[in-house]
């Protein structure tokens, strides 16, 4: 768990979400509908992003697992966090750490030039630098924001790809 | 959820087997579907054996097929370069279902299996016949907005979920599966999936303890002019009202060849291949495409929310062959 190894006994039915936050005390990661709808508990496991409400924590064993605890390095904000600060990408904020870690695999992904389902040919390598917004938000879609913060949300995912340089 | 115990194999054949000894036990993938309905009490297995560390994750691409490992995820099979050039139906299948998040998780052989949505089966006070055989369907005379017209019967109108499943359709892959006596058998995908009728709970064509260990999807060359169209309540992260998988292998301005599969309508991922013998031969108009778009709902049956799901279907269909006829493969 972020660069830390942790050995758990644990209960068959721990989620991996329950165990980072009740058991190891990183709370970092939010428990919205706990059902695999909001997106609130994303985690980066195994270098991708997915759902810790429906992961079993025994299904995690020897696995790599990135929360939002994990991503500065000290005070340094990784450029995603700093983006979301520059763009005011949050209101009430608990949906914010799923949404970051989302986008940090978002452009990730695009970096690797993998097509979404609003790209007009999926033969086609995408390009960050010419991504729209539209494509943004689809690739998003899995986190929503009850505050509805999305068009900053979209505005930091955009600078990242776009001009990280600034931040 | 109901306590379970957690096991985690090495080899396809030891979790064959350890889940056919145990009459409640049940194969852990992605846990998208599994664990969402273990902690409804839908599904409560005394056992879960995690199949994700079997060797099964492997895409191997030759001349004649694309072998497809069953632990492979969604995301790895849609963003895989040959799967987008020679079969873009099923990428675009798959990147229209679910999210990122979810797409990640989930492998192919767990999207094969997934349960239906339908709020009567996810409700354990509701009656079901596919949870509960012989209870009843609420859903024939209660909300049913989303249930299908296609493949019903009396005792079910659940929708099949998956949008992979209808790409698969149209593409005629064989599913390979480990018998817990040590045999391999080959299912061709059509035969895969039952229409409820009278047994609803028998949805999948395998045996307790039977493992998918790979699908084969053979080569087709008409598939480089595929299409996968879904029509939905809103534009992302939501299940089809309907969608349609189509291949379409154009000499000129006729037709050589066509293949639908049908989504968000049917009990089962729908293949219509009545349509398809209609099509040959025929020119790629809008007008024909809309002939065969009512041959494939002439047997539909609607119910008191969902009849509004017949003519969008039609016009998936006609859309969606528009839009291959159209396309520059």
């Amino acid at each position: 768990m972020n660069d830390t190894d942790y050995e758990l006994s644990a209960d068959s039915r721990l989620t991996l979400l329950d165990a980072l936050r009740e058991v190891l005390g990183l709370t970092g990661t939010k428990k919205g509908c706990d059902q695999g709808a909001c997106g609130a508990c994303t985690v980066i496991v195994e270098g991708q992003r997915v759902l810790s409400c429906l992961t079993l924590a025994a299904a995690c064993d020897g696995q790599h697992v990135v929360t939002i605890e994990g991503l500065a390095r000290g005070d340094a904000l990784h450029p995603v966090q700093a983006a979301f600060l520059h763009c005011d990408g949050f209101q009430c904020g608990y949906c914010t750490p799923g949404q970051i870690l989302s986008a940090v695999c978002a452009v990730q992904e695009v970096h690797a030039g993998v097509p979404s389902h609003v790209t007009r040919d999926v033969r086609q390598t995408v390009n960050s630098a010419t991504l729209t917004d539209e494509e943004i938000r689809e690739r998003m879609s899995g986190n929503l924001c009850r505050c509805g913060a999305y068009p900053n949300i979209v505005a930091a995912v955009r600078q990242v790809l776009h001009d990280p340089l600034q931040l | 959820m109901i306590p379970f115990s957690f096991e985690r194999m090495a080899r396809p054949s030891d979790a064959a087997s350890i889940v056919a000894t145990h009459p409640g036990a049940m194969f852990l993938a992605g846990g998208t579907t599994l664990v969402d309905l273990m902690k409804v009490d839908v599904l409560t297995p005394d056992t879960v054996v995690d199949v994700r560390h079997l060797g099964l994750s492997s895409i191997d691409v030759s001349d004649q097929a694309i072998t497809v490992g069953a632990a492979v995820t969604n995301s790895q099979l849609a963003w895989h370069p040959v799967v987008r050039d020679r079969f873009p139906v099923l990428s675009e299948a798959i990147l229209s279902g679910a999210t990122t998040q979810i797409r990640n998780m989930a492998t192919v052989a767990g999207n094969m299996l997934q349960r239906t949505r339908c709020c009567y089966f996810r409700d354990v006070h509701a009656f079901c016949n596919r949870r509960k055989p012989g209870s009843g369907c609420d859903a024939l005379d209660g909300f049913n907005r989303s249930h299908a017209v296609l493949g019903v019967s009396e005792h079910c109108i659940a929708t099949h979920p998956s949008d992979m499943c209808v790409a698969l359709a149209v593409l005629d892959p064989t599913v390979h599966t480990l018998r817990p006596d040590g045999t391999t058998r080959s299912i061709p995908f059509r035969e895969f999936h039952a229409a409820p009728g009278a047994t609803p709970h028998v949805e999948m064509a395998l045996t307790h303890g039977e493992l998918i260990t790979h699908i084969v999807i053979p080569h087709l060359p008409a598939a480089r002019r595929s299409h996968y169209l879904k029509v939905r309540d809103r534009a992302s992260y939501e299940f089809a009202l309907a969608s349609a998988a189509v291949v379409l292998d154009l000499d000129g301005e006729t037709i050589r060849g066509a293949r639908l599969g049908l989504g968000g309508i049917a009990t089962k991922p729908w293949r219509a291949v009545e349509v398809e013998r209609s099509l040959t031969g025929r020119r790629a108009t809008d007008d024909v495409f809309r002939d065969a778009a009512e041959i494939a709902l002439a047997g539909a049956v609607a119910r008191k929310h969902n009849h509004f799901k017949i003519e969008l279907a039609k016009r998936t269909i006609v859309r969606a062959f528009a839009t291959a006829r159209n396309a520059n493969p």
